[in-house]
């Protein structure tokens, strides 16, 4: 509870520092956090009672921006584990394909928008895979890893028992791999957030990069300010929840805690 | 190296290279079939020609040269700032706990949005460029720095003191080397993501030169596709490389270390 206080106390007086500093400054460039603040509240939190005091702009800048955000990354994670235990767990299939996928996660995706943009055209299924794209190989990696390492008597006595491939695949390979596959859905978030802001500075109609566009172009600095401050909130709330789901489904593994210091 | 390793040896060479080879094919037959404009997505053989003439043309020698000196740069400047934070905020639990907070708003910041305002800022140069990649390659540093720092043997460091070590020689002869391979794992994990930002930034930021600028200019400007997927294939070769150096180097350096932390 203390230090739950003292971190909050650390957060407000670095704030109030940077008011401090920033009101000193008197830049056009480091509007006052005051003023960041009172830019959100106009922006997104002056609704009415009725809609829990959030304005009609959520709908046009966070909800496409987090719905396109989370099933970007939700499909990435679907494919990047359902390919990634197959890798781990056929060493041929690996021989073939590892220098391919390490090669094509080494690419910058941000580089592949162009690419993406003629092939699929500017809208939201552009979004989406670019997003995809982007996030997947830190999930099929670290999975592959994962399911590479099942401990050598749990696969014998996986076998001893003729488990059905089923219950082997979901008993024994996927929690072995769990605590790998957790930390690179981890880092895939993070790139999630990234890669929407890309994708949707060109050609989205709505959302938070279109926002920030948006800011750039009126050179609003305090609007530019207050999406970078959502952001930050935004991907706060994301981690945050992800750690809690994280905590819960590893509770059985000893070594949970040992793997937070890959997030990036 | 035994017989058997050997010839396994030769069979995953052997496989990688059909795997490579199968993709290229892929690509050759996509683009030949009409399946996509060509336009669009040229033929495999179209690209190399491009990536051929690019490699003959002198002026994209500068641009590789400016992309990779901004990358080295900037993943020094996350180092210099990321290391010693993070041997800081490991060594002093009650300093890192009380900060998180703070950390846990800054991190998830997406550093692409922080380009907007890098640029009105500094300029679309070298400055914006590194500032952007610092502020995203610092996190893996950081926490890896202090997670290896947490890792350290307590009773190493109970031995080193009761043969007379002061707390400084402990942190030099004990800490560091066994927290070491953390620190690498943060850099090999920075170091991809600040080619990402520093090929992002030459994108969206214009001005100056780099294998981004090639790209959007080959997009905006000439629309050549075989010029964009040549040069994203440089940028993608280039963060191999980077990775195969680093990983190589730290299995060089860090002998002592037989289990380097954290994922890929």
């Amino acid at each position: 509870m203390r230090t739950i206080l003292a971190r909050w106390a650390v957060l407000a007086g670095l704030v109030a520092l940077w008011e401090l500093l920033t009101r000193r400054a008197e830049s056009p460039f480091f509007p006052w956090p005051s003023q960041i603040a009172e830019a959100v509240h106009e922006r997104w939190l002056s609704g009415p009672p009725s809609q829990l005091y959030l304005t009609d702009a959520v709908g046009e800048d966070v909800l496409p921006s987090l719905g396109r955000l989370l099933t970007g990354w939700g499909l990435a994670a679907v494919v990047g584990v359902g390919l990634g235990i197959a890798l781990g767990r056929s060493q041929v299939l690996s021989d073939y394909v590892s220098p391919v996928l390490h090669f094509l996660r080494a690419v910058p995706p941000p580089a592949l928008l162009p690419v993406f943009i003629v092939l699929i055209g500017l809208g939201s299924t552009m979004q989406l895979s670019v997003i995809v794209f982007g996030v997947i190989w830190p999930i099929l990696l670290n999975a592959a890893d994962g399911a590479r390492s099942v401990p050598a008597t749990q696969v014998e006595t996986a076998r001893a028992f003729r488990v059905s491939r089923a219950q082997w695949l979901f008993g024994v390979v996927l929690p072995s791999a769990s605590p790998k596959i957790f930390a690179g859905l981890r880092i895939s978030l993070s790139l999630s957030l990234i890669l929407m802001v890309i994708s949707e500075q060109v050609g989205a109609s709505n959302g938070l990069g279109r926002s920030l566009l948006d800011a750039q172009r009126d050179f609003s600095l305090r609007n530019m300010w207050a999406v970078i401050v959502v952001l930050g909130v935004l991907g706060y709330l994301l981690n945050s929840g992800l750690l809690a789901v994280e905590r819960r489904v590893l509770r059985w593994h000893l070594g949970s805690r040992g793997q937070q210091a890959d997030t990036t | 190296m035994s017989r058997v390793s050997a010839i396994r040896q030769s069979r995953v060479v052997l496989r990688a290279a059909v795997g490579v080879a199968a993709l290229l094919a892929a690509g050759e037959i996509i683009g030949r079939i009409g399946l996509v404009a060509r336009n669009y997505l040229p033929p495999t053989s179209d690209v190399f020609a491009a990536l051929w003439r690019l490699l003959a043309d002198e002026g994209f020698g500068t641009d590789v040269l400016v992309t990779t000196g901004n990358w080295l740069l900037g993943l020094l400047v996350a180092v210099s700032i990321g290391v010693p934070i993070g041997l800081l905020l490991g060594s002093v639990p009650m300093l890192n706990e009380v900060s998180r907070l703070v950390v846990e708003f800054l991190r998830p910041i997406p550093s692409v949005a922080l380009i907007p305002l890098a640029v009105l800022v500094f300029g679309t140069g070298t400055q914006m460029r590194v500032f952007v990649m610092t502020f995203a390659a610092i996190w893996p540093i950081l926490f890896n720095t202090i997670y290896g720092l947490m890792e350290v043997d307590p009773l190493a460091k109970e031995t080193a003191r009761s043969y007379g070590s002061g707390r400084l020689a402990v942190a030099l002869r004990v800490s560091l080397p066994s927290a070491a391979p953390f620190v690498l794992t943060g850099v090999r994990l920075a170091a991809a993501i600040a080619l990402i930002l520093e090929v992002t930034a030459e994108l969206f930021g214009g001005g100056g030169r780099g294998i981004g600028t090639v790209i959007s200019v080959a997009i905006y400007g000439s629309g050549q596709k075989d010029v964009v997927l040549a040069a994203t294939l440089v940028a993608g070769i280039l963060g191999l490389l980077a990775n195969l150096a680093l990983e190589y180097g730290g299995r060089r350096t860090l002998v002592w270390a037989h289990q380097p932390g954290g994922a890929r």
